[in-house]
């Protein structure tokens, strides 16, 4: 591939930013030429939609400004008007929090809290949450889908070319990949009993993944992370945590049993549902973070 | 008939299921889950609806083994089930109506994540429906954000990327503001669920605490929904993102998902906020006022505009104008009438955009108005079609939109200050209406000024005609007898504000 020089790229961009500013303009028609004002035929070409532009510019900030300064005035009040964080008498210390954090063990099973709401009580608003970030992911795929022809960003390109390596950075990933992936899995098991779960797991194995891909490329990775792959892991995982809350979910409405059982607090095959929604969560997220690297740094998984 | 309780769960949890499959099938096949999924569901809506008939009350159904204040919880009376029915319905006819120009706009490769993206919204529009927890419907309103984005930006023309990132960072604040208002609510009562919030909110009026905090609060989220649903000053998205959507898209973008919002916060004004607070806190003043600049304005950027398309976005602004005129004027008949004009904007809007894409491309491809000339002499079905759906959107007895309008005028009968600016604005609008709705049928029958033969477009001609006629047939039977609809309304209004 042609080397294209800062210069060079510095001027398509600015390029681009003209196209930019004209899509800006869709109500322009052909006929609206630039005009000279008919007092002074010297004066310097200025085209009609720009001026409107500075026109609009000049009032725009003003008002925002307006607007937002008020916004955060009455923020302000608003924020100083509520009960002192951490109060004792807080309205937000109430029933739900109490039985949360007195009965949450025996109901849930789960020693973390905060595991037992958001996988149990409040399962419904994670179920919602999981699918946004598949629907973040297929909207970017949406957008940077086949785009791989274009030219890559100006960062991507020289990481990913084998001679322009940082050495210090694939010794650090060699090193750092394997342990970053091992504690994401323990995050991911141990959510039900310690802080963690599987969004802060998953996270942490997406960033384990996009250092490895950053330290020694794509290729190696591709070999046990293809696209097929990333599909199946996030369709199982999905349609795993949504077919899984819905026997729930129909079973807690319609008071009858399910077959999950809390088991004893404190082992890691306990707490019913919420270690397996964990690593369901946690392979979603994970997929997540990567697709999002990938996609963004060469326009496929 | 108790199986029927479980309906709304059951297609909620399809939708996501079926999304999440599509990503994966060839783009025919997630085409046809899709329309089975949009059908399937308005059968289902409507099973829940008849259940809610006979039984004549409102279910709480519990996503879970908690009931609130604890845990998730779904809620279904009468109105739940008819805009569910009504949303999966219109987005089905959506679907059916712009697969032709749809199969032209998206690339093949892509198609299948289109569907996935159609999905999406659909969970989230019945979710906003049936929730009784404001984060739920928080976390629903990100799906159908992003979703809506999707749905937008998956034309590649240049423009839908720059309208899709405008679009998302007015939704993205709407968003914010409506999390913000989550965030102060919670801090003040302690509960996110709707039976436990109306009481809390009420008991903290009554007592005088917080104040200024509760109101910043309700002004929050509505301020924020109302930005997402395209509210007077905040309605500059609207032209390019339905201007130059794939007409499906338009659709659904300006039929539904503005919709799903405007529902939630009538959800949240009679569950949540309560008429005393919302009305006796002056917002109720606040969002008749930009209601009614934004009827008269929208119709004024509307008659300015020559393209076709971004005409239609703009009558948008204004139709969205008189929902919050009439959630304005008064809780029970304004908000009846607000209702009945949602659910006759989502069965117009739709048609007049899948109608105005086949007379363009009558016309090779032309947007503006002038280009148009002739265009339904060519396609006369379709020229029909869209000269219905504006004489509903003009408000001409027989249509809906007369209806609507009649309502809201009723409703300001019965108001004080606010009786003289709403009827005038009413007027006013209307005479707008028929002018740009007029000039456009115009145009559209005139004897085109060039000899060039239009050539009426032969393909997709069966599924337009289905969707779109179907569209405007229902448009016209619940004109001509709505008084069903209106009883319907009335009740589950009652229901909704009393239990």
């Amino acid at each position: 591939m042609k080397k294209t020089s800062l210069f060079d790229r510095l001027r398509q961009w600015d390029a681009a930013s003209f196209d930019l500013t004209d899509a800006l303009r869709p109500d322009q028609t052909p006929d609206e030429r630039p005009r000279r004002p008919a007092w002074n035929p010297e004066a310097p070409v200025e085209p009609v939609a720009r001026r409107q532009e500075k026109r609009f510019f000049r009032l725009y900030p003003i008002l925002a400004a307006l607007l937002l300064a008020a916004l955060a005035f009455c923020l302000l009040i608003a924020v100083l008007g509520l009960p002192a964080f951490g109060a004792e008498d807080a309205p937000a210390h109430n029933e739900v929090m109490q039985r949360y954090l007195v009965r949450g063990l025996t109901e849930t099973g789960a020693v973390n809290a905060v595991a037992g709401v958001i996988l149990d009580y409040r399962a419904f608003d994670t179920l919602g949450e999981s699918h946004v970030l598949f629907t973040a992911v297929v909207a970017v795929m949406i957008l940077l889908l086949g785009t791989a022809g274009e030219p890559p960003a100006p960062h991507g390109e020289r990481l990913s070319a084998k001679e322009d390596r940082d050495p210090v950075l694939t010794c650090t990933a060699r090193v750092l990949v394997p342990i970053i992936l091992l504690f994401g899995i323990y995050v991911i098991l141990n959510g039900h009993l310690g802080p963690g779960g599987g969004f802060s797991g998953g996270a942490i194995l997406g960033g384990g993944l996009i250092l490895f891909v950053i330290g020694r490329g794509f290729a190696p990775l591709e070999r046990y992370l293809s696209l097929r792959v990333f599909r199946t892991v996030t369709l199982l995982g999905l349609c795993f945590y949504s077919l899984a809350k819905c026997y729930s979910f129909y079973c807690g409405a319609n008071h009858l049993e399910t077959i999950f059982t809390t088991g004893t607090p404190g082992d890691v095959l306990s707490a019913g549902l919420i270690l397996p929604l964990n690593i369901a969560v946690g392979i979603v997220v994970t997929c997540t973070m990567y697709g999002f690297y990938s996609m963004f740094r060469r326009g496929r998984i | 008939m108790r199986f029927a309780a479980n309906l709304p769960l059951f297609s909620i949890v399809a939708c996501l299921l079926c999304a999440v499959v599509s990503s994966v099938l060839p783009g025919r096949w997630a085409k046809w889950l899709s329309r089975l999924l949009a059908l399937g569901a308005a059968i289902c809506a409507a099973l829940v609806l008849s259940r809610g008939l006979l039984t004549g009350q409102t279910t709480v159904y519990l996503m879970g083994h908690y009931p609130h204040p604890w845990g998730n919880e779904l809620r279904f009376g009468l109105l739940e089930p008819l805009f569910a029915g009504a949303f999966s319905a219109v987005l089905l006819l959506c679907l059916v109506g712009g697969s032709h120009a749809l199969e032209r706009d998206v690339a093949p490769e892509r198609q299948n994540l289109y569907y996935v993206m159609a999905d999406l919204v659909l969970a989230a529009l019945l979710s906003l429906c049936y929730t009784n927890d404001v984060f739920t419907g928080y976390v629903f309103i990100e799906i159908c954000t992003i979703a809506s984005c999707g749905l937008l930006m998956i034309r590649r023309v240049g423009r839908t990327t720059l309208a899709a990132t405008r679009y998302m960072i007015f939704s993205l604040v709407g968003s914010g503001l409506f999390l913000l208002g989550v965030i102060l609510l919670y801090a003040q009562t302690g509960h996110l669920l709707f039976p436990n919030l109306r009481q809390a909110v009420s008991d903290l009026w009554a007592a005088g605490e917080y104040r200024f905090s509760l109101l910043a609060a309700v002004g929050l989220m509505t301020a924020g929904l109302g930005i997402k649903s395209g509210l007077f000053p905040f309605h500059f998205w609207m032209p390019d993102t339905y201007g130059y959507a794939t007409p499906a898209s338009a659709g659904i973008l300006s039929g539904l998902i503005s919709k799903g919002y405007l529902f939630l916060l009538i959800k949240l004004i009679c569950n949540v906020f309560g008429t005393e607070v919302f009305y006796g806190g002056a917002l109720g003043d606040l969002i008749f006022l930009l209601g009614l600049a934004g009827m008269v304005l929208g119709s004024v950027s509307a008659m300015a505009e020559k393209d076709v398309f971004r005409m239609l976005a703009f009558s948008s602004a204004a139709q969205i104008g008189y929902v919050y005129l009439g959630l304005g004027l008064s809780p029970k008949l304004g908000i009846a009438a607000a209702l009945f004009q949602i659910l006759t904007h989502a069965l117009t809007k739709p048609a007049l955009f899948l109608a105005a894409s086949r007379l363009s491309e009558a016309a090779g491809e032309a947007r503006t108005l002038r280009a148009l000339q002739g265009s339904a002499r060519a396609d006369r079905p379709a020229g029909l079609l869209f000269a219905i759906g504006a004489l509903s959107m003009i408000g001409v007895p027989g249509t809906m939109g007369f209806l609507a309008k009649y309502g809201f005028a009723q409703a300001a009968l019965a108001e004080q200050w606010k009786l003289l600016p709403a009827i005038l604005a009413l007027a006013v609008s209307t005479i707008l209406n028929t002018c740009y709705f007029g000039r456009a049928i115009l145009q559209i029958y005139a004897k085109p000024e060039q000899s060039a033969a239009l050539v009426p477009e032969r393909r997709g001609r069966g599924s337009f005609l289905t969707a779109a006629g179907l569209l405007c047939a229902v448009n016209l039977a619940l004109g001509l007898h709505a008084q069903p609809l209106l009883g319907l309304l009335e009740r589950g209004l009652a229901l909704l504000q009393f239990s």
